[in-house]
């Protein structure tokens, strides 16, 4: 790609401007493919297309005919919130922002021809790839859970959708006295205080209506891996007879017909309802591709444009990167990821310097009742010394304690950021 | 992908154009920088309910409330944690680009 054409491709998509920005993709500009339309690739493509005024052809490659928020969905799992009240549309993305969206499974990328080859045989050639994969789950450590049918039985529901419904039902049907037991790997995984705001939902439906049954955590960690201390306080103070925590437990395998947990150096623990959260790694097209190369599990990207440090032309997001120091795998962060990138392939289709100074931040807030919340937040910058994102000295921190006005700001703050990433 | 020597060219155009402003923040710059309140404050500031909305407000005001969140002066959640984050020019340049949004 040229200069020379991508101003003329921006002059022409100028023109199509007048007529509609929905009509823009498709045209003669630089293309860009984005796969996986969560957080940090819906974002990403919606940004692309506004910071280049829409002169860039964006085409967001997704499965899912609809956005399902990881975020809130413990709340439905919990039974205070629907799926639908954390399922958003892609209709926006396109009628506003003139992404085409293609349903269908990235199967394979060729770095080197730059194509995107989809399930349906279909090939998506680009100038400039982001992916935002998101993760996938190692089970090869857990051989029960590779026989067939397991894997719908013992849920993991850490991607939002079809199996936060069923885990829903199972609990529904789960009769009073029963334990539901939740494996927690050790981390990086995605949201780290997603399980323990998971039990605190769960805890709080059997509170209200199955009083006999308890909440069993069993964490690969050594503690409580995010806002230990307000965490403790509400299995203290709410659900003291109800969730029971215990660190230091490594799940060695699932016997899935005898629904029980086997671990290391620990008793097996046989539940009513098993939960596991397997070891995570980059999604699979990431990993296939090459670019899983920190451990074979996450993908290592330059901080600054959010390039992959394994292949040209290819950006990766969200979950599925090594992060920096005190960076975490969260929502929120996806989406800051998304417009930093958004940035920077605008800036190099153009042949621009791009932002040597990325500013961000990270809010993450945690239902610890049906009202009230706490949260965590950080600020990271670029530390150009270290080439990678540090916290800023000084900010950042937890709430003081539980609270229902923190709770009105995690509805505030999913509202406005499933409207920042899709509308 | 660019050349180094067109980096070089291209960043000492920008330098000149930069000293022509007056050492003016780079508005694309800015502009991420704001981007990043977006996640809680809407795009552009422009918030959906339950959020303070950005877009359009007094750039004064903006400014006073952060280095105030700042300095531990006003009570806040979480905002007082947030804007220990920024300088005092970061924060004067994401106000300015939220003052000239529309609302």
């Amino acid at each position: 790609m040229t200069r020379r054409h991508f101003l003329y491709a921006g002059a022409a998509a100028g023109v199509m401007g007048l007529t509609g920005r929905a009509t823009a993709a498709g045209g003669t500009g630089p293309k860009v493919v984005v796969i996986g339309g969560g957080y940090g690739g819906a974002t990403a493509a919606k940004y692309v297309r506004m910071w280049s005024d829409y002169s860039v052809n964006v085409t967001l490659v997704e499965p899912n005919a609809a956005f399902v928020s990881c975020p809130i969905s413990n709340l439905v799992i919990g039974g205070s919130k629907t799926i639908a009240d954390v399922t958003t549309p892609y209709d926006n993305l396109t009628q506003r922002h003139g992404v085409r969206v293609v349903r269908d499974v990235a199967a394979s990328i060729d770095p080197d021809k730059r194509i995107v080859k989809l399930a349906s045989g279909a090939e998506l050639p680009y100038d400039r790839l982001i992916l935002s994969p998101g993760v996938d789950f190692i089970y090869d450590a857990l051989p029960g859970l590779t026989h067939p049918g397991a894997q719908d039985r013992v849920l993991h529901a850490w991607k939002a959708g079809a199996q936060t419904v069923a885990l829903r039902k199972q609990l529904e049907a789960m009769p009073d006295g029963g334990v539901f037991a939740m494996a927690i790997p050790l981390a990086p995984y995605r949201c780290p205080p997603g399980p323990y705001e998971r039990a605190c939902m769960v805890a709080s439906y059997f509170s209200k209506a199955k009083p006999k049954s308890k909440v069993l955590i069993l964490d690969a960690n050594e503690d409580v891996t995010s806002k230990g201390p307000l965490f403790k306080k509400a299995w203290a103070d709410r659900y003291k007879n109800i969730i029971e925590y215990q660190p230091r437990h490594t799940l060695t395998d699932v016997d899935v017909a005898g629904s029980t947990l086997k671990f290391e150096l620990k008793d097996d623990v046989k539940a009513a309802v098993l939960n596991v959260l397997p070891p995570m790694r980059a999604g699979e097209i990431a990993v296939k591709t090459g670019l899983a190369t920190a451990n074979k599990r996450w993908c290592e990207v330059d901080f600054l444009t959010f390039e992959s440090k394994a292949a040209k032309n290819i950006h990766v997001l969200g979950d599925a990167i090594q992060v920096a120091p005190a960076m975490p795998k969260s929502a929120h962060m996806a989406n800051q990821h998304g417009k930093t990138c958004a940035a920077a392939v605008v800036a190099l289709l153009a042949d621009k310097p791009v932002n040597p100074l990325p500013i961000y931040n990270n809010t993450c807030y945690s239902f610890v009742s049906d009202e009230e919340v706490v949260h965590v937040a950080s600020v990271h910058r670029y530390a150009a010394a270290q080439k990678t994102m540090l916290t800023v000295a000084g900010s950042g921190g937890v709430s003081s304690a539980a609270s229902e006005l923190e709770g009105q700001y995690a509805m505030g703050w999913a509202r406005n950021i499933w409207a920042d990433t899709l509308a | 992908m660019k050349t180094a020597i067109q980096t070089l060219i291209l960043g000492g155009w920008l330098g000149a154009a930069g000293l022509a402003q007056a050492q003016a923040p780079d508005p694309l710059q800015v502009r991420s920088w704001a981007a990043s309140c977006a996640a809680c404050h809407g795009t552009d500031g422009r918030a959906q309910p339950g959020m303070a909305s950005l877009a359009g407000a007094s750039k004064d005001d903006m400014v006073k409330k952060m280095l105030d969140f700042k300095a531990g002066r006003r009570p806040a959640t979480i905002m007082h944690q947030l804007a220990k984050g920024y300088s005092e020019d970061q924060i004067e340049a994401i106000a300015a680009y939220f003052a000239a949004q529309k609302n």
